[in-house]
C-alpha cells in the first residue's frame, strides 16, 4: 500500500476518506451545544460595542458630538478615527479603505465610531444617541450614472481574444441586449461578531466570526500598531460565511480590538442584523451590456460584453470579482473572438465584497442569457445552441484567457441530466399545457455550469497544516481553513484518519489558530478542502512514515510490510495498537508532529494580460428547472429541478450533496425573491428578514432531484482525485432563471426573446409579460 | 401583587425578579446562560431564537413555537418555557436525532430554532403531511441547506408517531396561576383576569403598554426604542379569550390568537385559511391575536382587507361604554383608528357565509411564506341565479389604510361575473385606489396586480387553477 501521493490514493482501499459521514458538529448543533462567539463565557469585565452608523449616502462629516451617549449608565467611551493608534485602514488589497469614516462619509452605514457599554443594550442605546454634524451631499447610487461620470474605484479590466468587433460585424446575425442583475445579501444566520481580549504587554486575542483569520490578525495588528506576532485570531465556526465574511470581518474584529486595547477590557461586538446589512458588503449587482454576432445556427462567431458591477464606495475585493466574471463569461462555450469588460463603478452604497461565486455568476448568468436571447430569435431550441456552442473537438478547447479545457465533461453531464429528467417528454407535456393554459406557464430549461477551481491570484493559492500524534494515539489537527458549516473540518480530518487508518473520533478538530498555522489564504474560492486537504494530508503522512520506521523496526520487517489498519499496526499476524506505536516513537525520540505547506501546481495568471492559466481544473455540473409562472400577478414557483454535480472522487458525499442542494437554493433565491432596494437618498431600505427574503423550505422544488457524478475523478492530482464543490452550484440555480423566462417566452411564441431583469421577482416577471405584450410601452 | 416572574423553564421551577419587560432571549442567554437559543434578527422573522411554550389545559399541556426574541419576561408568566436544550433529555429527543443523522444543519446556527419548530409539530400533529410540515418551518430560515434534509427529517419523526415535549408535569403547571399583577425594578406588568379590571386599568393607566400578542410592538422593543415601564396585557383576560359560535356568526375575542382562529374559519371560508396559514408563521400565530392585528393598524396587515370583506364587525369596549362598528369605519388615516385611549377592541364577530356566498383572498407577495404582503385582495360576492346581488371587496397595501373599494363592489352588483364585468371591477380598482411605491413593489405594480386579482377571482369561480402553489 502506498498513499505517499495522493494521485496513487485511488487504487487503494479506503475506509473514511469517500464516506458520506456527518457534519462533526451535528450532535451539537442539534442539542444548542455548538459554541458561536456570542455564546462564550463572558470574562469579568467584558464591554460590548455597537456602531456609530453614517446616515446618509454620502456627506461630510464635520463633527460629533457624543456627549450623551457618554452619560449613558454603563459607557466606557466612544471611539473614532482620530484614536486609532496605528494605521486606520482595512484594505483587503488596495491600502486606503479607512475602517473609521475621517471626513467622507462615502455610503448609508459607514462606520463612523465605536460606542462601548457595560451591557449590548447600552452600548446601542448610546450610540443612537451620537449627534453626528453631516454635511449631506449628492448621492450616486445608481451604477449606470456612475459609469456615465466616470466614477470608478479600479480602472476597467478587459480579457480580450481574437477579433469581437471585426467578428460581429462580419456575422450574419447580430444581437444585442442588456441585463440588469441584482445583488445578494449573504445572510449568514450568525450576524458578524468579534471577542477581543487583551493580554499583557499589548498582545490581543481575537475570536472573530471570519473566513479569513490570518487578515483579521494583521488588520487588528497595524490598526493597534502592533507586530503581528502579537496579535493572535481565533474561530471555531462560524454561523454561515458564504463570502460575507472573507474580507468584512476586519471591521468588526478591528473596533473590537481597539476598544480592548483602549480600555484594556474584554470587548465583544455583534452587528444587530440591521447594522450587518446596512454595514458591510454584499454580492455585486451589475448591468452587462452585450453584442453578439452567430452564424444561421446560433454558433458564436464574436461576442463583446461590457460588464457595470456596483464596486459601492471602495474597491475591496472588487477587482477579483470581476476577474472572475471576466473569466467566467465563457461558461460553457468556444468563444474564439470574445472582448470582455469590467468597469468597477463607485457609488453611494456599501462596498460590496465576495459572495459564493464570487463574479461567476454574474458572468455565467449573462452569457446563458445571451444564448437564451439568440437561440430564441433565431426560433431555435436553446439546448441545440447551447450545445453546438460548448467547448469541444467542433469548437475549441482555448479561453478567452488562455487556458485549455482539458478536464471536459460537459456533454457527459448534460446528457445525463437531460435523460435523468425526462426532458424530451415533459417538454412535449409542458407544451400541451401552455397551449391550454392562458394565465398559468410552465417554463423549463436546461443549463450547464463549467466553474474554474482556484483563486485567480495565484500566490492565495497555498495552505498549512499542522498535525499532532499524541502518546495516547490520539490525534490533533489544525489548519488554516475555517468551518462555516461548509463540512470542511470534517473532510480534513476524515483525509488524516484515512492516513493513519484510525477512527475518525482519534482525530480532534480544533479552532482556526493564526498562532498555530500562520500566513494562510481565506477560506474561500470553493478551495477549502483542496489547499488545507492536501496540506494535512502532507503532515500526517510525514508522520506516518517515521511511525512506519519505527515499526518496521520493532518487528523487524521492511517498511513495505508494516500495514496500519483499523487502529493497529500490521507486519504481517503481528499487530500492536496505534498508540503503542506512538508510545515507542516517543521513547526513540522520533518526532510525532508537523506541520506541513500545499501550493497548488501548474497555475500561473498575468494581471496585466489577463492570460494565463488561473485555474488549477475546471468542475461540471447541469441543472434541469421547471417553473410556473402566473401571468396576473407575475409570481413563480419552481416545481422541479434535477441537478448533476461533478464533485470528482467526492471526500464525502454527503458533505457535498448538502452543498449542492444549499447553494442550489441561494443561487436560486438571488434570482427569484431576493431583492436589495435603496431608495432615492440611496439608503437601503431592505435590511432584516421582514423586508429581504431568502427562500424558505416551501420555495424547495418539491421534486429536487440532486445526483453527484459517479466514477468521475479528477484528472489533477488533488486531494484523493477530488473536487471542489463550494460554489459551483450556486450557478446552476440560474436554470430556474431561464425556465421563468422560457414560461414567458411561450406567451409570445417563436422569434420573441423575452427580457427578464434578475431576480426574476413578481414585479420584474409581469414587466417582461408587458414588454412582450406592448413592447414600444416598455421600452419608453 | 408578585414581585417575581413564574414559570418552568425545562420542567424546573422558576422564580426570577427580572423586569418583565425584558426579552425572553435576553434573559436566557445572559440569566442561565441557555445559549442554545440565537439572535438572528430581533425581528421574529428568522426563527433562531424560538422556543417553545406550553399551557396547561384539559389535562394535558398544549406546546406551541413561538419567538423569544420579541417576546417579553411577562408574558411567560405561570407558563412552561422548553428550549433547545431541555429537549435534550439523557438522549437526544427524536427531532433531534433525526435532524443530526439526516446532515440536516451546516453551520447550526439556524438549528436549534428549526429543532424547537419541528419538535412542536411532533407534538401537536403526528399526522403531518408535507404541507403541515412547510406550515411549522415557515417561520424558520436557514441559509445553508436548501431544507431538503430538514423536511426528510421532519417526514421520519412524523412517521414513526410523532414525540413529546418533555416539561412540567400538567398539574404542576395548572397550579401555577398567572398573577395579576407583577412589579419588579420599577417596572409593573398587570395580567387581568376580566374584562372589567382590563378596562379599570385602561381608563387609571393612560401611559401603560397595551400588549396583546407582542409580535409587532415587541419588536421596537428588541430594537431598544425604550423600556416598558407599566404594561397591561390582554392575554389571560376571559371574555377576550372566548370563542363563540352561533347559527350565524363566529365571535371571536380579541385576544383569541390567529392559530386558534385559524381553526374555527378553516370549514366555513377556506380561502382565509390558507391566508391566515401564510400570516406569519406557526410562531408569530401563536401569540399574535386577531384583535391586535386589527388594533396596530397597520395598511399592511392582511387580516383586515378580508375581515372588511367579510363584513365583520368589531366591538370596542371602555370602562363606561360598548359601541360596535364595521370594521372598515374603524381605520381612520396612517395608523390611526377610531379607538380612544381608554378602549379596547373587545371582540370581532365573523358573520358565517350566506347562501350563494363566495369568498377569496390573494395575497401577493416576493415570498410565499412569512412575507408581508405586497398587494392583498379580498372578495366576496353572494350570488342569485348566477347574478351577483352583493359584493364586498377590501385591499391592503394599497393605500394607508386597509381599504374597502365600493366602486370595483358596484362593477360587479347586478352583472354575471363574466370577462367584461371582471374588467369593470379591475378598471374600477384601478380608479380608486392610488398606492405607494416601496420595497415591496411600485405603485405601477400594485395597481396593475390589484385589478388583474379581478380576473384571477372570475377565473376562481369558474373552477380554474389560479395560483402557482395549487401546482
Amino acid at each position: 500500500m502506498n498513499i505517499e501521493n495522493p494521485h496513487q490514493a485511488k487504487t487503494v482501499q479506503r475506509s473514511i476518506v469517500g464516506r458520506g459521514i456527518a457534519h462533526d458538529s451535528a450532535a451539537r448543533h442539534v442539542a444548542g451545544e455548538a459554541t458561536y462567539i456570542d455564546d462564550m463565557p463572558e470574562l469579568p469585565g467584558t464591554l460590548h460595542a455597537a456602531f456609530v452608523l453614517s446616515p446618509v449616502a454620502h456627506g461630510r462629516l464635520r463633527g460629533f458630538d457624543a456627549s450623551a451617549a457618554l452619560a449613558v449608565t454603563g459607557v466606557a467611551g466612544v471611539w473614532s478615527a482620530a484614536d486609532v493608534p496605528g494605521i486606520n485602514d482595512v484594505g483587503p488589497v488596495f491600502p486606503g479603505e479607512p475602517l473609521f469614516a475621517e471626513e467622507l462619509l462615502d455610503h448609508e452605514g459607514r462606520v463612523i465610531a465605536v460606542v462601548a457599554a457595560d451591557s449590548f443594550e447600552a452600548a446601542y442605546r448610546a450610540a443612537r444617541l451620537v449627534k453626528l454634524d453631516i454635511e449631506e451631499l449628492p448621492a450616486v447610487v445608481d451604477v449606470e450614472a456612475a459609469h456615465a461620470a466616470k466614477s470608478y474605484v479600479l480602472p476597467p479590466q478587459t480579457v480580450s481574444e481574437g477579433d469581437a468587433a471585426g467578428a460581429i460585424a462580419a456575422a450574419p446575425h447580430v444581437f444585442s441586449g442588456k441585463l440588469r442583475m441584482g445583488g445578494q445579501d449573504h445572510f449568514y444566520l450568525e450576524t458578524h461578531i468579534a471577542y477581543a481580549i487583551p493580554g499583557e504587554g499589548g498582545d490581543m486575542l481575537v475570536h472573530s466570526s471570519t473566513q479569513h483569520p490570518t487578515e483579521v490578525q494583521h488588520h487588528v495588528a497595524h490598526l493597534l500598531g502592533l507586530h503581528a506576532n502579537a496579535v493572535e485570531c481565533q474561530v471555531r465556526r462560524m454561523g454561515g460565511g458564504f463570502g460575507g465574511k472573507e474580507s468584512q470581518s476586519t471591521i468588526i474584529a478591528g473596533a473590537a480590538a481597539l476598544v480592548a486595547a483602549k480600555t484594556g477590557r474584554p470587548c465583544k461586538l455583534r452587528l444587530k442584523r440591521r447594522d450587518d446589512m446596512a454595514g458591510t458588503g454584499k454580492r455585486h449587482d451589475y448591468v452587462a451590456i452585450w453584442k453578439a454576432g452567430t452564424d444561421n445556427r446560433g454558433r458564436i462567431l464574436g461576442l463583446e460584453v461590457e460588464y457595470l458591477a456596483r464596486a459601492g464606495n471602495l474597491p475591496d475585493l472588487t477587482g477579483a470579482v470581476i476577474t472572475r466574471t471576466l473569466t467566467h463569461t465563457d461558461n460553457s462555450y468556444f468563444i474564439a473572438n470574445a472582448h470582455f469588460v469590467g468597469h468597477a463603478c463607485k457609488t453611494n452604497t456599501v462596498s460590496n465584497t465576495a459572495f459564493r461565486g464570487f463574479g461567476g455568476p454574474q458572468g455565467i448568468l449573462t452569457i446563458e442569457a445571451i444564448i437564451d436571447t439568440v437561440a430564441r430569435e433565431l426560433g431555435h431550441d436553446p439546448n441545440d445552441v447551447r450545445r453546438i456552442n460548448y467547448y469541444g473537438d467542433e469548437t475549441g478547447d482555448m479561453t478567452p484567457y488562455g487556458q485549455k479545457v482539458e478536464d471536459n465533461r460537459l456533454i457527459e453531464v448534460t446528457d445525463a441530466v437531460l435523460a435523468s429528467a425526462f426532458w424530451q417528454e415533459r417538454r412535449r407535456e409542458i407544451d400541451e399545457y401552455n397551449a391550454a393554459s392562458p394565465i398559468i406557464r410552465r417554463g423549463l430549461a436546461m443549463m450547464p455550469v463549467k466553474f474554474g477551481i482556484s483563486f485567480n491570484l495565484t500566490s492565495l493559492n497555498q495552505a498549512g497544516a499542522l498535525v499532532h500524534v499524541y502518546l495516547d494515539g490520539s490525534i490533533f489537527l489544525n489548519h488554516g481553513g475555517t468551518e462555516m458549516g461548509q463540512g470542511l473540518f470534517v473532510k480534513v480530518a476524515q483525509v488524516v484518519a484515512e492516513v493513519f487508518q484510525v477512527d475518525l473520533d482519534m482525530v480532534k478538530i480544533s479552532s482556526t489558530a493564526t498562532g498555530k498555522v500562520p500566513n494562510t489564504s481565506a477560506t474561500a474560492a470553493s478551495t477549502g478542502s483542496d489547499l488545507n486537504g492536501m496540506a494535512a494530508f502532507k503532515a500526517a503522512t510525514a508522520i506516518r512514515t517515521r511511525m512506519t520506521d519505527v515499526a518496521a523496526e520493532h518487528f523487524g520487517v521492511t517498511q513495505e510490510e508494516i500495514v496500519f489498519r483499523e487502529g493497529r499496526v500490521h507486519a504481517g499476524n503481528e499487530s500492536i495498537s496505534f498508540g503503542e506505536l506512538a508510545k515507542m516513537a516517543w521513547a526513540k525520540r522520533v518526532q510525532l508532529s508537523e506541520a506541513a505547506h500545499y501550493a497548488t501546481p501548474k497555475i500561473h495568471w498575468d494581471g496585466k494580460a489577463m492570460k494565463g492559466r488561473p485555474f488549477f481544473y475546471f468542475t461540471y455540473g447541469a441543472a434541469v428547472a421547471e417553473v410556473a409562472v402566473d401571468t396576473l400577478t407575475g409570481e413563480t414557483r419552481c416545481l422541479r429541478a434535477d441537478i448533476l454535480q461533478d464533485v470528482g472522487s467526492p471526500l464525502n458525499p454527503a458533505i457535498d450533496l448538502g452543498q449542492i442542494e444549499g447553494a442550489f437554493v441561494q443561487g436560486m433565491g438571488w434570482l427569484t425573491c431576493e431583492e436589495l432596494w435603496w431608495d432615492g437618498k440611496g439608503r437601503l431600505r431592505t435590511v432584516g428578514p421582514s423586508t429581504y427574503k431568502i427562500p424558505g423550505s416551501r420555495d424547495v422544488p418539491p421534486q429536487f432531484n440532486v445526483r453527484i457524478l459517479d466514477n468521475a475523478p479528477n484528472r489533477e492530482e488533488t486531494i484523493f482525485r477530488s473536487k471542489a464543490i463550494g460554489e459551483p452550484p450556486l450557478m446552476l440555480g440560474i436554470s430556474v432563471w431561464l425556465a421563468i423566462r422560457d414560461a414567458i417566452a411561450s406567451i409570445a411564441g417563436k422569434g420573441v426573446a423575452p427580457e427578464l431583469d434578475a431576480p426574476a421577482t413578481p414585479e420584474n416577471v409581469l414587466r417582461a409579460i408587458t414588454r412582450l405584450e406592448a413592447p414600444a410601452e416598455a421600452a419608453s | 401583587m408578585a414581585n417575581s416572574i413564574r414559570f418552568f423553564l425545562n420542567g424546573q421551577k422558576q422564580d426570577v425578579a427580572v423586569r418583565p419587560d425584558t426579552t425572553v432571549l435576553e434573559w436566557l442567554r445572559s440569566g442561565p446562560r441557555l445559549t442554545g437559543t440565537k439572535e438572528g434578527c430581533a425581528e421574529g422573522d428568522c426563527g433562531a431564537c424560538s422556543v417553545l411554550l406550553g399551557d396547561a389545559g384539559d389535562g394535558e399541556i398544549r406546546y406551541h413555537a413561538a419567538n423569544s426574541c420579541i417576546m417579553t419576561m411577562g408574558q411567560i408568566d405561570g407558563r412552561a418555557l422548553v428550549t433547545v436544550e431541555g429537549l435534550k433529555g439523557e438522549t437526544l429527543h427524536p427531532v433531534q436525532a433525526a435532524m443530526a443523522e439526516n446532515g440536516s444543519s451546516q453551520c447550526g446556527f439556524c438549528t436549534p430554532g428549526i429543532v424547537i419548530s419541528l419538535a412542536g409539530l411532533a407534538a401537536n400533529d403526528a399526522a403531518a403531511d408535507d404541507h403541515a410540515i412547510h406550515d411549522a418551518l415557515a417561520g424558520n430560515l436557514c441559509r445553508c441547506t436548501g431544507y431538503r434534509p430538514i423536511v426528510e427529517a421532519a417526514r421520519k419523526v412524523v412517521g414513526e408517531g410523532g414525540a413529546a415535549i418533555p416539561g412540567p408535569a400538567v398539574a404542576a403547571l395548572a397550579a401555577l396561576e398567572p398573577a395579576a399583577e407583577i412589579a419588579t425594578s420599577g417596572a409593573v406588568f398587570h395580567q387581568p383576569q376580566m374584562l372589567d379590571d382590563l378596562l379599570k386599568l385602561r381608563r387609571d393607566r393612560p401611559g401603560a403598554v397595551l400588549l396583546a400578542g407582542g409580535t409587532d410592538l415587541g419588536v421596537a422593543l428588541a430594537d431598544f426604542h425604550g423600556d416598558w415601564n407599566e404594561v397591561i396585557s390582554t392575554a389571560h383576560v376571559r371574555e377576550l379569550r372566548s370563542i363563540e359560535e352561533t347559527p350565524t356568526h363566529l365571535g371571536f375575542g380579541a385576544a383569541v390568537t390567529w392559530e386558534e382562529v385559524l381553526a374555527r374559519v378553516a370549514p366555513f371560508y377556506p380561502s382565509f385559511a390558507t391566508l391566515i396559514r401564510r400570516f406569519g408563521s406557526t410562531q408569530i400565530r401563536s401569540m399574535g391575536t386577531i384583535g391586535g392585528n386589527i388594533g396596530t393598524a397597520s395598511p399592511i396587515g392582511d387580516g383586515p382587507p378580508a375581515l372588511i370583506a367579510l363584513g365583520v364587525e368589531i366591538e370596542l369596549a371602555s370602562s363606561g361604554d360598548r359601541r360596535t362598528m364595521p370594521l372598515e369605519d374603524f381605520f381612520l388615516d396612517y395608523r390611526k383608528t377610531e379607538m380612544k385611549p381608554d378602549e379596547v377592541i373587545a371582540s370581532i364577530r365573523i358573520p358565517k357565509p350566506a347562501v350563494g356566498q363566495e369568498f377569496r383572498v390573494y395575497k401577493i407577495s416576493k415570498r410565499y411564506d412569512q412575507d408581508i404582503s405586497t398587494v392583498c385582495g379580498a372578495f366576496s360576492i353572494v350570488r342569485e341565479g348566477g347574478i351577483v346581488r352583493s359584493a364586498r371587496i377590501a385591499f391592503g397595501g394599497m393605500a394607508a389604510i386597509p381599504k374597502r373599494v365600493p366602486e370595483a363592489e358596484t362593477a360587479l352588483v347586478g352583472k354575471s361575473l363574466d370577462e367584461d364585468a371582471a374588467r369593470a371591477c379591475a378598471a374600477a380598482i384601478r380608479n380608486a385606489l392610488s398606492p405607494l411605491s416601496d420595497w415591496r413593489g411600485s405603485a405601477q405594480y400594485r395597481l396593475t396586480v390589484a385589478a388583474n386579482l379581478a380576473e384571477r377571482f372570475r377565473r376562481d369561480l369558474s373552477g380554474e387553477t389560479v395560483e402557482v402553489m395549487a401546482l
